[in-house]
């Protein structure tokens, strides 16, 4: 015979006949380490507190006690979505310091690999965010594309995630041979693939009717909210870096800067879509401009001496000694530098006191701050459209906690 | 078309017309970007008047982020505004002249100065008055060991590795998942 037990279950604090939910940090939907404590009332959401920190590794503290080129690592770890990207911005603020100007042939490397890096981010963004609205098939399509772009990344660096590709004055090597033909292969058939993604997505009923409406920001809240990218753009704000404050002779190219009305999850949606064919436009242009020549700037602050001179002359010798050892170094003054990311706009700002270290080296998340605008836009809305909304705005958690 | 020295001039002299005494200087760094430094006790007025100025118009708040000099130079805010009108950066330092870190909050102006200036206060210990919601962002909530970013701060941590280890087991899960969380964490100031 068995006496009954009475289990006391721990009750929850229903005062006000609400509920909270923790959904996260360990949640597919939330796209990374990311914690959202949710108030609700039925479905309904009534308050947010994103809680991040998770992943912080303090990559700007450590950035204080490395050379300035020892911290290119720390800087594709921040956006393991787009490395070559962040690899790229870094630099070009510390040659900007150092008013460097960079051979022409790494110039249009470096455009290429940013356009690169804006569709191969991009093409998880659309990826993860079809499957939050229950859309499986684009995820596969994506990632099947996402891999050729790997291949390249590897092909290039010999990593596919952590590039680590530049160096203040040029970048770590050359491209290999047959590279910039796999990207045009990939530049001519990856709009097959696209369309065929679009044709799944753009005018699909319940693609539509989960985005359409759903989080809206109008272009002033938006402004002062700080949105930038294509958040921003899909709000009706035509600012985009690459025409606004044109680095790279991005206005020499010819391309489109796609615009949205309402500033909903669908807009934002339409824009990084055509977003990704505008970088394939940019892409051909800047294969066809290619050029031949150094991609290493021959300037004696930054460029080791070749072994022969080093072999036969005691300057050259002492040069390359120094260099290695010490590192470079950077004139005193500060710069913030920014270019159009693929989440919105990426600045770093970098400090110097002429040393071989910086004072100071931040990074201008984008990411974090389209994040502290979603208590903003999904408070009043339904749990489902909150994971819309999030998938939406397009985060990385490496580069918001950093 | 005036040049960069000439509009940063001519900017200087119209902060010091309308804030004399708050406006500390001008330079041009890496040749095309324009700074103005400005006395932090002040900086709220004059944000807002560049914000709302109609010849300048800096409505986008880029960054508040702050720099740590050492001992001699002390700490700086630094915020990087655009136009999305006029298309034009500027960038506004505020140098505290002592180890009082105290300047005035701006989300009232920009909404996203919230989180940012709650990453500055957490690694650097600024004090952002007026701000509604002023806590740790990126370090945990019971961190005690300081401020991470600046100068004087090892960069292993005050404490030592068992001290660390000890404090992180100290933490319970109701310290984190409970529903008054939500309460603490919002504040009073967002209830309506």
């Amino acid at each position: 015979m068995t006496t009954q037990r009475t289990i006391e279950l721990p009750q929850p604090n229903m005062e006000s006949g609400n509920m909270l939910v923790n959904i996260g940090p360990q949640h597919p939907a939330t796209h990374g380490v990311l914690r959202l404590l949710c108030e609700l009332d039925g479905e309904t959401v009534i308050k947010i507190d994103p809680d991040i920190g998770y992943l912080h590794s303090s990559f700007e503290k450590l950035g204080e006690y490395r050379t300035w080129n020892q911290i290119i690592p720390l800087t594709d770890r921040m956006d393991y979505l787009a490395p070559l990207m962040y690899n790229c911005v870094y630099v070009m603020a510390v040659e900007k310091l150092m008013g460097l100007e960079v051979t022409e042939r790494c110039k249009i490397v470096r455009v290429l690999c940013m356009e690169m890096e804006r569709i191969f981010s991009h093409l998880l963004w659309l990826g993860t965010t079809a499957i939050d609205v229950g859309a499986f098939t684009p995820f596969l399509y994506a990632f099947q594309e996402r891999e050729r772009i790997y291949k390249l990344h590897e092909a290039f660096t010999g990593a596919r995630i952590t590039t680590s590709a530049t160096r203040v004055g040029g970048m770590m090597a050359d491209l290999p041979e047959g590279w910039t033909d796999q990207l045009k292969d990939f530049v001519y058939t990856f709009p097959d693939t696209l369309d065929e993604i679009e044709n799944l997505l753009t005018r699909n009923g319940i693609h539509l009717g989960r985005t359409q409406g759903i989080g809206c920001i109008p272009a002033d809240e938006a402004i002062n909210a700080g949105f930038t990218g294509p958040n921003l753009r899909a709000s009706g704000v035509d600012y985009d870096l690459r025409k606004d404050r044109p680095y790279y002779d991005y206005e020499s190219y010819e391309f489109d800067v796609p615009v949205g009305t309402k500033g909903d999850c669908y807009d934002r949606y339409l824009v990084r879509m055509e977003e990704m064919r505008q970088s394939l436009k940019i892409l051909d242009q800047a294969l066809a401009r290619l050029p031949d020549g150094r991609i290493n700037v021959d300037d004696p602050r930054v460029s080791l001496p070749s072994k022969t001179d080093c072999m036969n002359d005691m300057e050259s010798m002492i040069h390359h000694f120094k260099i290695v050892t010490e590192g470079i170094r950077v004139p005193p003054g500060d710069c913030y530098f920014a270019v159009e990311g693929s989440k919105g706009e990426l600045g770093m700002y970098v400090v110097s006191d002429g040393g071989e270290k910086p004072i100071r080296w931040r990074v201008r998340p984008p990411s974090f701050v389209n994040l502290s605008v979603l208590p903003q836009l999904a408070e009043g809305h339904q749990v489902s459209d909150l994971i819309m909304i999030n998938a939406s705005l397009d985060i990385v958690l490496g580069e918001i906690d950093r | 078309m005036k040049t960069i020295t000439e509009s940063t001039q001519a900017l200087h002299e119209e902060l010091v017309d309308q804030f004399g005494s708050a406006i500390l200087g001008s330079e041009i760094q890496c040749e095309d970007q324009r700074v103005i430094v400005i006395d932090p006790k002040q900086s709220f007025e004059v944000l807002s008047w560049l914000k709302d100025s109609e010849v300048y118009q800096y409505d986008l708040l880029i960054d508040v982020t702050a720099v740590d000099y050492g001992a001699k130079k002390g700490v700086q805010v630094v915020y990087q505004l655009w136009s999305v009108n006029y298309k034009q950066l500027l960038r506004v330092k505020c140098p505290f002249p002592g180890p009082d870190l105290e300047i005035s909050s701006v989300v009232e102006l920009w909404g996203c100065a919230n989180w940012l200036e709650r990453e500055v206060f957490d690694l650097f210990g600024v004090h952002f008055s007026g701000h509604p919601d002023l806590r740790r962002i990126l370090m945990p909530k019971n961190y005690s060991e300081g401020h991470p970013l600046r100068k004087d701060f090892p960069l292993r941590g005050r404490f030592s590795r068992e001290k660390q280890t000890e404090i992180a087991l100290d933490q319970s899960y109701e310290d984190y998942y409970r529903p008054e969380q939500l309460r603490d964490s919002l504040g009073p100031q967002k209830e309506d």
